[in-house]
């Protein structure tokens, strides 16, 4: 192997003074051609600020690097700093040389170009190719990242296509030129979990054919157990520890990686499922769901008749009991959100009936949601977003009031001086304790958390986790958890329910479910989730994809059937 | 198609508000058009005369027969005839059309040949003296108001340069291009400099914005050269808020630009509607404000046309 980059000591600082607090503090790594390095750490790391500083894209964020060098190997075999290098040597590298692929596909593609033109635009200029000629590159191009249809597909514009679909494009593209070197952000944070495994697939694929080097940034150190040769842990700017890939996850030294390593939620297959279900005999539901359909009509004409409907939710039912959680997993589009917003009356329920007809409280479901950043109004403090939903349900902000916030404060783990803070001022684990705070003022029965910790921080996350156990405990709630993280599903659920196109495809006890699965689907989620025994997995390319929920007007689905298992067990029959 | 065929549906429903309320709210005003039109010597009319010269402009009967019979002869496509004038009120509206229409369209055209690279100029310098100077000059372009601009061009031109704007009868474009731009350009330059301003700031915020998006990272982890990332990747994105402020400024200077005609001089729609709320010529009144709405509404539908063109979004129908 030969040597391709060289990082010495680099230092990167953001605007007037970047000396003066470095984001990044000096670190240092080597990578050889082909091989593959994780960048592993939480947000705020400093993770991606040192890839981005490879090929110099910090810059047009505001960053600056101040110390340090980079020598890269380019393909002629000179060797350059990347650090003293010039705009213009940096356009001839990136592309050509090294390419990125980033987090968020949905916004990383423009918006007004296609994508044919996007991904004939990156052999332009990389390979000077045009016209005719960029046409087929870009077409084997897509082809080669088994976007189906191809030749249709570069016509159309990023937002006619999935996440999926749009992350593919953005490897098509940073591929045109063959680069020796990937960067891959975060590329599949903001996928499913089965559409992560099809990416991963394809990275992995792609890789081994082109023989190119990869630097692959992550939070989810249980990802890189699948792809990595090294790897490297960032905390606060720094690189605490790096290392083969088996040495790292078998015997970390640092005491931030050993941290990292047991906290990072493991799923074992149902094994690991909580114990303390209520009783099973004493199944009295608290709220019960029949038949729950949504649609979406769209299409209308002038005379209010729709075209027809998006059938999110179809004929969708369960129980949940005092004191256990059931949660709902699938992947973005199975409907399980519009499941969660149709419990609280947020979309019209085309059919069906949610009943809660033995809750104690007046307003007896409450929910949490993902985003603990945009969920709190920044303009108003603790105070008056805490006693938000009491004024609402028509009480007085009075003494008793304030007990209730005090109380549920300290609840949640919160000091008393919180009050007249701006959630600006709270960290994400702390924001949404304040959520779960404000869930519970009018003293529920059921809390439906949606994704509740999702946009957490792996150790921030136990935490949460820890604390919806204990309050479940406390006050007897019940509660209804989206997510699509298995590991998390399996720490928190007693019972599981996986929807798939807007249908539930499965329910039953979650050692049942997610130990012995026994629909297709419920198969493929679950091979799909990464771990980190699992190393160097090879990933088989799936390219299938979800039914559309699109219907004409009028048309309603088939019943369901389904067959009962036994011991807390029903899984619905498959088409042949 | 059936989106436009809709938008069109509900412009006889706005159109009608719009009159009912110009119709209605010009009665409020006192006084009357035999008054305004004879001044004093109106005091020398006898009760009969007078009752004669209003049958014979038909303000005689009842407001709201007078409307019932304006809204007749507005489906015929008679606006009524101007007291003022003596003649339908359409045709001196569109004698005085073409020359706003073109100043219009001039000012427009000013504001955003200066405005959008100003704005892209000073967005991808931001906080560099250049920036700085582009922010003062449209601070001072949007501040400044436009007589003062105005009387400052005639100042120059005619002090420094002994040159004076031709005024007084307007020589249509088709007639002689030379002498209708001579006459046009410098009150276009007048209304565009406040136009240019406003374009030059939206564009430069406008860009900011597009420019910290992660497309175009995207674009510059491509090897894309500056230029490229500016005009083809940012710009197109950018240009949004653009349209709508123009359609905005265009629609309100269809309008008419009173202060800028009356400096230079100009037959233009805005003086020809002041006038005629003046003489209490509620004819005209009518059929000038109706003529402007409906300009509005066609700007405005070209603007939302102009969004679609812009951004596949709007165009395709974004979930």
């Amino acid at each position: 192997m030969s040597r391709l980059l060289s990082v010495r000591d680099l230092r990167v600082g953001f605007g007037r003074r970047p000396e003066a607090a470095p984001v990044v503090k000096g670190v240092s790594f080597d990578l050889e051609a082909g091989e593959t390095l994780a960048i592993v750490g939480e947000s705020g790391s400093g993770k991606s600020v040192t890839a981005l500083s490879v090929n110099r894209l910090v810059d047009f964020g505001g960053g600056r690097i101040v110390a340090g060098d980079m020598a890269f190997t380019r393909a002629d075999g000179s060797v350059l700093d990347l650090r003293q290098a010039r705009g213009r040597d940096l356009n001839r590298i990136r592309g050509r040389e090294i390419s990125m692929i980033f987090q968020e596909p949905m916004t990383s593609l423009n918006p007004v170009h296609t994508i044919g033109a996007q991904i004939e635009e990156a052999f332009r200029l990389s390979r000077g190719l045009r016209g005719a000629a960029a046409h087929k590159a870009a077409l084997e191009a897509l082809e080669r990242v088994r976007i189906p249809d191809a030749e249709t597909r570069l016509r159309y514009y990023p937002h006619q296509l999935s996440g999926g679909m749009r992350q593919r494009v953005m490897i098509a593209m940073a591929l045109a030129g063959n680069p020796r070197l990937l960067i891959a952000d975060e590329p599949t944070t903001a996928l499913d979990v089965t559409v992560q495994a099809q990416i991963m697939a394809l990275l992995a694929e792609l890789k081994a054919q082109l023989g190119m080097a990869m630097i692959f940034i992550t939070h989810d150190i249980g990802l890189v157990a699948g792809v990595a040769d090294k790897v490297l842990v960032m905390q606060d700017g720094v690189a605490v520890e790096q290392g083969a890939l088996d040495q790292v996850l078998d015997a970390p030294q640092h005491a931030y990686t050993q941290h990292l390593l047991r906290a990072v939620p493991h799923f074992s297959g149902g094994r690991a499922v909580r114990d303390d279900a209520p009783q099973a005999g004493a199944r009295h539901a608290i709220v019960a769901v029949r038949d729950l359909s949504v649609r979406f009509p769209f299409g209308r004409s002038v005379f209010g008749r729709s075209a027809g409907a998006i059938h999110a939710v179809e004929g969708v039912g369960f129980d949940i009991v005092r004191g256990e959680t059931l949660a709902i997993v699938g992947e973005s589009g199975s409907g399980k959100s519009t499941t969660a917003r149709a419990m609280l009356g947020l979309v019209d329920v085309h059919r069906g009936r949610i009943e809660t007809s033995d809750a104690e409280s007046r307003r007896p479901v409450q929910m949490v949601f993902q985003d603990p950043f945009a969920s709190l109004n920044p303009r108003m403090t603790v105070d008056s977003i805490l006693a938000e939903p009491a004024i609402a349900a028509g009480r007085k902000q009075d003494a008793e009031l304030r007990e209730r916030m005090l109380f549920l404060l300290g609840k949640v783990g919160l000091a008393e001086d919180a009050l007249l803070r701006y959630p600006h001022q709270f960290s994400g684990g702390q924001r949404q304790r304040l959520c779960i705070a404000r869930a519970l003022m009018l003293n529920p029965d059921v809390v439906v958390l949606d994704e509740a910790v999702s946009a957490l921080d792996v150790s921030v996350q136990a935490k949460v986790l820890d604390l919806l156990v204990d309050l479940q405990e406390e006050f007897g709630l019940a509660y209804l958890f989206i997510s699509h993280d298995m590991a998390v599903v399996e720490r928190i659920a007693h019972r599981v329910a996986v929807m798939y196109a807007g249908e539930i495809v499965e329910i039953g006890s979650a050692r049942n479910v997610l130990g012995q699965p026994q629909h297709s689907y419920t198969k493929r989620l679950i091979a799909a989730v990464p771990g980190i025994e699992l190393r160097r997995q090879h990933y088989a390319l799936d390219s299938s994809a979800v039914p559309s929920l699109v219907r004409e007007r009028g048309y309603e689905p088939p019943e369901a059937r389904w067959r009962d298992l036994g011991n807390d067990h029903r899984v619905r029959l498959e088409d042949e | 198609m059936s989106y436009l065929a809709r938008r069109l549906l509900t412009f006889p429903l706005i159109l009608l508000g719009v009159s009912l309320l110009v119709f209605f709210s010009i009665r409020l005003i006192p006084g009357d058009a035999i008054t305004a039109m004879l001044g004093t010597e109106a005091g020398l009319l006898t009760p009969a005369q007078r009752q004669a010269l209003a049958a014979y402009f038909g303000i005689d009967q009842p407001v709201v027969v007078q409307y019932g019979r304006w809204l007749t002869g507005l489906l015929r496509g008679d606006l009524g005839v101007s007291v003022t004038y003596g003649r339908p009120v359409l045709d001196v509206i569109l004698e005085r059309f073409p020359l706003t229409l073109e100043l219009a369209l001039l000012s427009m055209l000013i504001a955003l040949a200066v405005g959008v690279p100003a704005g892209v100029l000073a967005a991808t310098r931001k906080e560099k003296a250049s920036d700085v100077g582009i922010r003062v000059l449209a601070m001072l372009g949007q501040s400044t108001p436009n007589f003062v601009v105005g009387l400052l061009i005639i100042y120059i031109l005619s002090v420094y340069f002994g040159f004076i704007p031709a005024m007084g009868a307007f020589t249509s474009l088709w007639v002689d291009p030379f002498a209708n731009l001579g006459q046009l350009i410098f009150p276009a330059i007048t209304l565009g400099f406040a136009f240019a301003a406003s374009v030059t700031r939206i564009s430069r915020s406008a860009m900011l914005d597009v420019l910290s998006d992660d497309y175009i990272r995207t674009a510059r982890s491509k090897g894309a050269p500056g230029r490229s990332v500016i005009w083809h990747h940012a710009l197109p994105n950018a240009l949004i808020p653009v349209v709508t402020l123009s359609g905005v400024e265009f629609g309100y200077l269809l309008g008419g630009a009173v202060i800028v005609e009356q400096i230079f001089a100009l037959p233009g729609l805005g003086r020809l509607t002041l006038d005629a709320i003046a003489q209490r010529d509620y004819a005209l009144v009518q059929g000038s404000v109706l003529f402007i709405a409906f300009n509005f509404l066609i700007v405005n539908l070209l603007v939302d046309l102009a969004y679609a063109a812009l951004d596949p979004r709007i165009r395709l129908g974004a979930r």
